[in-house]
This record gives structure tokens, C-alpha cells and sequence, in this order.
């Protein structure tokens, strides 16, 4: 489309005549390599739209995590943690994993059975579930396979990379443990399993503990219905907890007495030991931070004030205390958190600094409120050794060069 | 089996709804129709307790909302596949590596490899003995500890482009088949309900709990 200001104008104002205000059939916007006028204020703006989008010039996007696997047909597609500000991932940027591809889902159609353990087996429209008393909270969720390509060398070129599988979302729905009580839960049942409408299989034991605790059967996403690439219409969300427990497209929750250890309770989140050994039934993220600005494939322009910007976020509560060094880890300082610093949320800092132009190596490290410090790759090989993939909470290196640029480093 | 302890135990207990629930609910309607009634909107009040008779409905499920309904047998059972570690539930049917063998070259082997080991996606066999080693390999043999589980995610998951396609007896002998790969039983046994929980899988005994915090705190 070769639309000048001239015809954009022209189009507006022949919509503008059809129906006053009016939504006009949305056109496409003009090409990012098109340009602005230099003075938006001596021209007459575009149109309204029924449905927002984001500005031309804004070219974020999600990126591909890790390297092609021959063992997993998973998806793993990253929030670019560098390009965005404050605590909520937009719902377009929330990092996705799926292993069957998106279902398409109509709402009409799809039901929640709750079974097996309770005095009266349940099912429920959707529309049923939105009616009942709601709650929201922001939470981070995270893939417990995040950060997984990092344990013998840097390999992410940036943040997005190394720890963009994940996002914090204000999510809306019932609490699970409403729908519990409602269904009657029986004497003896200790755990749950959790089935999405997905051909994936994702069956995941949960402890009706955790159940009962904070789980959420959330619908809504950010202030809308969720993404279907994060579960629409129905995702349980699990607060703090592995990624793939937060079951997508949820369509079944049966009570039962004893973990099912289903192929993904097995395989989804084992942490392999040295002796080759795995601890399974994994939940909780521990403690975690990363410094998104400065922060790999970034430059640094010229020496003199930086904003270092990070998130922190940890799966046993809140975040009190992230500290900043930029020698390697030799001296810390403590960075300013920014508020809301809510539970289970990701958590915003920040640290005015100034660049005298030399090599730097830039590191976060957070203390979540159960004192838990979060620790460095090698204390963290130390038990686990090197071979356990998943749950990496390690301290981030980040190298400014002396030109300026950034870069993934081991330190 | 080995779980943490802390989701053990008899704090998961919730509150037991009691059965009186769905009387109380048909009560509460009741009383609000009667609240209702007393307001002058006498045509309102008809509308709330037609609502209200309909929220008591006996085909509710959830007593003090109202709604849901029971779910039938056939629709329970349409989903309820899923199949515990230790193989209670398992369905009538059979099935043995023999049989196996021609279902996996024509709906296995162009991802996963003829033998369960060059193709694109997951490796299925093999990889014994390398789990202390720098390259570990998890397959079904080296990594899987229970055989139900194979029948299980077979039977909801594979294969890929048609998921939930397996009959019971083709989940048996794909699961056999897979089973016979991995050098673990023998051609021509059968799997069943009955054989598969005794399949003694290599790595039946590798798991252990989760008991982080495990990093020594400063």
C-alpha cells in the first residue's frame, strides 16, 4: 500500500462520514520504512480501532530459546526480557512452550470435569466457571527448562536466550480450591491430576496441598481472555511453580490419592545427579535474578551514567533484597526495588551506575523473604552437578567490554 | 514410592462439604425468593424465583453456586485415561513386540527412527549407562522407571500428528515393541493389564524426592 499522509487522511475522513465515531474497518498500518511526519501536530491522526495494536516503530518479538533439539518436539519461544519495562508481560510477549502446537478452542464447546475423589464429579462450562467468585493476581510463571542450555557454558547470545522463558501476567479466574470444596473433596485424597484439551499429554500430578493453598483456574489474562498460546479459555495456575504444572487448555482435574507419575511428572522437570540419580516431583522455582539491561548482544554507547535494570522473582514468595556488583562479584551493591514488590511476582530493580569505560562483568543476586540467596553456578554444580538441566536459579554474568559491548559470560 | 514428604501428610486435608449442602442451597433459594417478595417489584420478584428454582435445579453440581451438572459415565470415561505408575486401571486388550513392530515402522519411525534411535525427534532406546556420564541419554530403557506410563502417554499422545488414535491393543503392542528395543522383555510376551506393572524397568529404583534448598546459604 503506497498511502501518502495525503490518502491516509482522506481514508479517515471518508470512515469518519460513514458512522461518526464509529470503528472503521481497521487498515493496515503504514509500513515501518515509511516515514512519520516530522510534525505529527500539523496533521490530522488515524483512525480509531476496535482492537489496539502497537505502534509502527515497535518491532519486539518473542525469540527462540535454546538450540535445535533431537529430543524434544518442543517449542520454546522466549519474552525478550531486554525490550520490556515494569513488571507485566504483555500478553503478546508471554513466553510460550508447547509440545502438540496451539489447539483451537471454541469456549461454546469446552468443559472442565472435575472427578475421581469427590462426593459429586463435576462438569462445568466456561461460561459457568467466569461467573463465579474471581480473584486476581500478578505471578511470574517460568519453564523449568529455562536457563537449561547455560550449565557448562554461556550459550545464549542475550537475555531473552538465557532467561526469557518467563513472564508475569495479572491472571483472573476462581481459586481451585473453591471449585474443590464445591465438588467435596474425600477423605484419603492427597493429590491432583491436572489434563489439557491440548494432543500433548501434559498430565501433571499436583499435591492437593498446593491445591488447596493458592491455585487459581484462571480465564483471563492481563485484562483479557487468556492468549491461546497460554491456555485459553481455562489454565491452572500454580503460584511459584514449575511451568508445565500450570496446565494450559485445562479441561480435566481428577482427585486422586497418590501422584500418578505420568510421563511428564517423569521426563518434564528431573534434576539429574552426578550418580545418576534424579530427584522427580520437582515444584518450586527458588530464588532468582538477571540483570535485562545491560545485558548480552546490548552495546553500551558511551562511558558515563547507566541505568542497570533487572527482574527477581522467586517461587517461595517475595523478593526483599537484590544486590548489584560490577567487578565480577568482588564488591555488591544494593539495587532499589521497585514497587508493587508483590509475592510470587516478578519484581523490578534498578541501580544508577556509571560506566567508566573499562571492562565490567555485571551480576544480580536476590534474597527472597525465606533468606534464600541466590547462588552461583558453581555452587549450584557443586550438589547437582552439570548434567541436571532443569531449575537453573544460577547469579547471571553479564561482560561489558571496553567498546561498549555485551556479552555472555561464565564469571 | 518416593515422594516428598512435605506434600505428604494430613495437612492437604481441605473441608469437607457436607451432602446437606445441596438442601441448604434449595433453602437459601428459598429465602431469598421470600426476601424478594416482600419488595414491592412483585413481577421482579416472580423473574428471581423462577432464577432461584433454576439454581436449585437438582442437575446443579456445585451446591452453593448452582452450577455444573454430573458428568455421564461415557463422558467421564472418554477422558479418564490416564494410567497411575502402577497400572491400576488398565484396559482389557494386549498386545506383543511382534505385533508392535509393524505399527512403529508406519506411524513411529519417520520421527522417531527405525529403531527407536536416528530419528528427529526423541530418542526412545538405548542410553544405558550413561546417565553419570558428561553426555547423558534418556530414553524409555535408561530413564523410564514404570512400563504404564509408556502405555499411557502412548495411548493419549502418539502418535504426534494423530494423538488419542491407538487402540488399546496397538497401545499394548507399540508399548511392547518400544519394551523389546530396550532389550527389556522378549518378543513375543504378552502385555496386558496384568504383565505390564511387572515390568521390571532398568531405572525403576533412580529417582529420588526434591530437598532443595540444597545450595549451603552463605
Amino acid at each position: 500500500m503506497s498511502s501518502t499522509p495525503e490518502s491516509t487522511r482522506r481514508r479517515f475522513l471518508k470512515g469518519g462520514i460513514a458512522i461518526g465515531a464509529a470503528f472503521v474497518a481497521t487498515a493496515p498500518s503504514p509500513a515501518r520504512t515509511q516515514s512519520a511526519p516530522d510534525d505529527p501536530s500539523k496533521l490530522l491522526g488515524g483512525p480509531a480501532r476496535p482492537y489496539g495494536e502497537r505502534s509502527r516503530f515497535e518491532q519486539a518479538e518473542r525469540v527462540k530459546q535454546g538450540v535445535p533439539k533431537t529430543d524434544e518436539v518442543a517449542v520454546g519461544n522466549a519474552t525478550p526480557l531486554h525490550e520490556t519495562v515494569g513488571i507485566i508481560t504483555p500478553s503478546a510477549l508471554h513466553y510460550e512452550v508447547h509440545r502438540s502446537g496451539v489447539p483451537d478452542i471454541d469456549p461454546a464447546k469446552h468443559r472442565l470435569l472435575i472427578q475421581g475423589m469427590v462426593d459429586r464429579p463435576v462438569l462445568l462450562t466456561v461460561e459457568e466457571i467466569r461467573a463465579l467468585p474471581s480473584t486476581s493476581r500478578i505471578l511470574f510463571l517460568e519453564c523449568q527448562g529455562n536457563t537449561q542450555f547455560e550449565w557448562r557454558a554461556p550459550t545464549g547470545r542475550g537475555v531473552a536466550e538465557t532467561h526469557g522463558l518467563t513472564s508475569c501476567t495479572e491472571w483472573t479466574g476462581v481459586p481451585l480450591s473453591l471449585l474443590l470444596r464445591e465438588a467435596g473433596v474425600q477423605r484419603g485424597a492427597a493429590w491432583i491430576l491436572a489434563e489439557g484439551a491440548d494432543g500433548s499429554g501434559n498430565e501433571r500430578s499436583l499435591p492437593l496441598a498446593k491445591a488447596m493453598d493458592d491455585a487459581l483456574i484462571a480465564y483471563g489474562q492481563n485484562g483479557e481472555a487468556i492468549r491461546p498460546e497460554n491456555g485459553y479459555p481455562l489454565r491452572l495456575i500454580v503460584p511459584g511453580w514449575s511451568g508445565n504444572i500450570n496446565v494450559k487448555w485445562l479441561r480435566r482435574l481428577k482427585v486422586v490419592d497418590r501422584a500418578y507419575l505420568t510421563r511428564m511428572d517423569v521426563t518434564g522437570q528431573p534434576i539429574l545427579l552426578p550418580d545418576g540419580t534424579a530427584r522427580r516431583l520437582n515444584f518450586v522455582f527458588e530464588a532468582k535474578s538477571v540483570i535485562t539491561s545491560p545485558s548480552g548482544g546490548q552495546r553500551l554507547r558511551r562511558p558515563g551514567f547507566h541505568e542497570i535494570r533487572g527482574l527477581a522473582w522467586s517461587g517461595r514468595g517475595l523478593i526483599r533484597r537484590v544486590e548489584i556488583s560490577t567487578d565480577g562479584g568482588k564488591a555488591w551493591r544494593d539495587a532499589t526495588l521497585q514497587s508493587p514488590v508483590l509475592p510470587f511476582a516478578h519484581t523490578r530493580f534498578r541501580l544508577d551506575w556509571r560506566w567508566q569505560g573499562g571492562e565490567a562483568i555485571l551480576q544480580s543476586r536476590c534474597t527472597d523473604e525465606t533468606g534464600y540467596v541466590q547462588p552461583t553456578l558453581a555452587e549450584l554444580a557443586r550438589v547437582r552437578g552439570l548434567n541436571s538441566r532443569f531449575f537453573n536459579n544460577a547469579i547471571q554474568s553479564w561482560k561489558v567490554a571496553g567498546d561498549g559491548s555485551v556479552s555472555n559470560v561464565h564469571a | 514410592m518416593s515422594t516428598p514428604r512435605s506434600w505428604e501428610g494430613a495437612s492437604a486435608a481441605p473441608s469437607h462439604a457436607s451432602p446437606g449442602k445441596l438442601h441448604d442451597c434449595a433453602g437459601a433459594a428459598r429465602a431469598r425468593t421470600r426476601q424478594v417478595r416482600r419488595a414491592t417489584w412483585y413481577a421482579v420478584a416472580v423473574g428471581s424465583a423462577i432464577v432461584a428454582a433454576a439454581f436449585s435445579d437438582v442437575a446443579a453440581q456445585l451446591p452453593t453456586y448452582g452450577v455444573g451438572r454430573t458428568p455421564t459415565a461415557a463422558e467421564i470415561g472418554a477422558w479418564d485415561l490416564t494410567i497411575p505408575f502402577d497400572g491400576v486401571g488398565l484396559p482389557p486388550g494386549s498386545g506383543t513386540a511382534a505385533l508392535g513392530g509393524p505399527i512403529y515402522v508406519g506411524r513411529c519411525a519417520s520421527c522417531h527412527g527405525e529403531r527407536g534411535q536416528n530419528g528427529k525427534y526423541d530418542r526412545l532406546v538405548g542410553g544405558h549407562g550413561t546417565l553419570t556420564t558428561d553426555r547423558p541419554v534418556l530414553t524409555i530403557g535408561s530413564f523410564w522407571p514404570y512400563a504404564p506410563t509408556l502405555f499411557s502417554y502412548l495411548r493419549r499422545a502418539q502418535p504426534i500428528d494423530e494423538p488419542g488414535s491407538l487402540t488399546a491393543d496397538q497401545a499394548y503392542a507399540l508399548t511392547a515393541y518400544l519394551l523389546f528395543l530396550n532389550g527389556i522383555i522378549g518378543e513375543h510376551d504378552v502385555m496386558d493389564a496384568r504383565t505390564l506393572p511387572l515390568v521390571n524397568m532398568p531405572n525403576r529404583e533412580g529417582f529420588v524426592p526434591d530437598p532443595r534448598p540444597d545450595v549451603r546459604q552463605p
